[in-house]
């Protein structure tokens, strides 16, 4: 694989930040669009606009295939047994909230408990502290051990005979911790607890085959898989869909409305109430040809080098203390410098064109539990290389030159 | 943009090493801020004497050095001031963080302005300004009693 020709194909890299050339070290946060991508929602908008399922003039219909046709192609991307698995909603955030508000409806009670890891994003905690307040569930959390991961253990220990759900992360984007998401399912279902994967970080880069890892709700942000935003995919096992209730109301998604009563539509289109993001959706086609096209096996294999050389190069460097030391690590690099804010090195590293991200990464529990209130994070993607890692350490010292004076 | 012009001596000085890093004994007014973007956090602490002049003003928090700095400097600066007085300090200095070019007020000596003219850097970093100011409106809020925490992304 030569990673030349993938950087030629994102037309962001044209573009100079304060002089320099970009060095892009925020994938975890978004990933940036190949050219095929953006073209799509040129072409959509140009050529081929209607919105979709409602009308039968030739727009309409041939709009409406290319929306379901991402769809298939999403299935077939994570090994899912059915399409109507595969529900497109705003983002992973409104996927993890549309389980948490749907599943707590209908199955959650006073005292009910809900397992999360200290790792969580915001976004896989406050949709559950909804629950909290409405329904008197309680909400644990599986401690991470010293190299900040989650082990099968942790999670073990932390179940009780009142946990209802395991929701959990697939990659910390923060320590980059992958946990063993087929071993926690499994133990999961062994109590028959139904567990959420937030695949946030999990789905750009690692292989995903859902039969296999046989979760029950695995949870996608588009934009971080090199597509559109305001786009993400929850993946849910078709029993679940049939039986949960509906999460928001409105066109699309009912059977029939009378003033008496309504019913629902089938699956997908249960879930997929109002206009939806309808371009995204038939770009991001274009982003899973794009990941195929490369191959995730080859992606892996590139970020899993990358990551072990900027590992390697952040030790040598005596002032850098990495965050989490998982032995199975994501392509995510947190770090902090003695004595310089995290904040402060953002901004000393942007003037070199080095963009990463600083701050909790929306992870107060971890940071917490860390004792930092804030830390530095180069996150990485199909595009980066180790001369972006060198340039990472060079600005690095810089931030040193320039608060030791 | 010139990072030098941020961290300036003054800057890197007084955010390495805080002046009124601690907690005023027998303090009657207090106020907490937050930045939850940068996670920057300060924790103001004034006794007013019955004159109404600051006779002790401190903090405690944590955070980059621009809000370190900031902290740093404007409790230093706001000893022996009278109750109106802060409030002119406080409105030039966020009208020259935002918008002037220079402090307009003739309360402070040219001298203290220069300092307080050393974190106009920020101008140039949008994003940085609140680091700058989080101090600032916090010791508005520990004026006015305010129970409510300071939070920088309520405040433009
Ligand atoms: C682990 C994790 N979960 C959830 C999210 C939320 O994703 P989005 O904001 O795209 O809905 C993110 C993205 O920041 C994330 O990294």
């Amino acid at each position: 694989m030569n990673i030349n020709n993938i950087k030629k194909q994102f037309p962001i890299f044209n573009n100079k930040v304060h002089n320099n050339d970009l060095v892009y070290l925020d994938s975890a946060n978004s990933s940036q669009k190949p050219q095929m991508v953006v073209d799509r929602i040129y072409d959509f908008y140009t050529k081929e606009f209607s919105n979709v399922g409602r009308s039968v003039h030739y727009l309409a219909v041939a709009a409406t295939n290319l929306y379901e046709n991402t769809r298939i192609m999403m299935q077939k991307y994570i090994n899912a047994k059915d399409p109507n698995e595969i529900v497109f909603t705003k983002g992973a955030t409104e996927a993890i909230n549309l389980v948490a508000n749907t599943f707590g409806q209908k199955f959650l009670r006073e005292g009910d408990e809900i397992l999360l890891t200290e790792l969580e994003h915001h976004s896989n905690y406050v949709p559950w502290h909804y629950l909290r307040k409405l329904k008197g569930v309680k909400i644990n959390f599986a401690e991470i051990n010293n190299d900040g991961e989650i082990t099968l253990e942790s999670i073990e220990k932390s179940i009780t005979p009142k946990t209802k759900m395991i929701a959990i992360t697939h990659l910390s984007n923060v320590t980059g911790a992958i946990l063993p998401i087929k071993e926690i399912t499994s133990l999961a279902h062994s109590k028959n607890i139904p567990i959420l994967i937030d695949g946030c970080q999990g789905a750009p880069h690692l292989k995903l085959d859902m039969q296999d890892i046989d979760c029950d709700f695995y949870a996608i942000s588009c934009h971080k898989m090199y597509g559109p935003t305001g786009l993400g995919v929850l993946y849910a096992k078709k029993k679940w869909l049939d039986n949960l209730p509906p999460y928001q109301g409105g066109g699309g998604m009912i059977r029939e409305v009378k003033k008496e009563g309504i019913s629902f539509g089938d699956l997908p289109n249960k879930y997929e109430a109002g206009t939806m993001a309808t371009a995204q959706v038939i770009a991001f086609g274009e982003s899973i040809k794009f990941l195929n096209q490369i191959g995730i096996e080859n992606i892996e294999k590139h970020e899993s080098e990358l990551t072990k050389y900027g590992e390697e190069v952040l030790r040598k460097n005596n002032s850098v203390k990495l965050v989490g030391n998982p032995k199975n690590k994501g392509s995510v690099l947190s770090f902090t410098l003695d004595g310089i804010h995290a904040h402060d090195i953002a901004t000393i590293l942007d003037e070199d064109g080095v963009a990463i991200r600083a701050g909790h990464h929306c992870c107060q529990i971890l940071h917490d539990k860390l004792g930092l209130s804030a830390t530095a994070r180069a996150s990485l993607g199909v595009y980066n290389t180790k001369d972006d890692l060198d340039k990472l350490n060079d600005s690095i010292n810089k931030c040193k030159k320039i608060f030791d004076r | 943009m010139d990072l030098k012009e941020l961290y300036q001596e003054i800057i890197l000085d007084h955010g390495k090493n805080p002046r009124n890093l601690r907690k005023t004994e027998n303090f009657n007014k207090d106020a907490k801020g937050h930045n939850p973007l940068c996670g920057d956090k300060v924790h103001i602490f004034l006794k007013i004497d019955e004159n109404k002049n600051i006779s002790d003003i401190s903090f405690e928090g944590s955070g980059c050095a621009i809000s370190m700095a900031s902290a740093s400097i404007m409790t230093d600066l706001m000893k022996e001031k009278k109750e109106k007085e802060v409030k002119e300090l406080v409105d030039d200095f966020l009208q020259m963080i935002k918008a002037s070019p220079e402090m307009k007020t003739k309360i402070i000596s040219e001298n203290e302005k220069t300092k307080l003219m050393s974190l106009s850097g920020v101008k140039q970093y949008p994003m940085r300004v609140k680091c700058a100011t989080l101090a600032w409106h916090t010791l508005t809020s520990a004026m006015s009693n305010s129970e409510e925490e300071t939070n920088t992304e309520k405040i433009d």
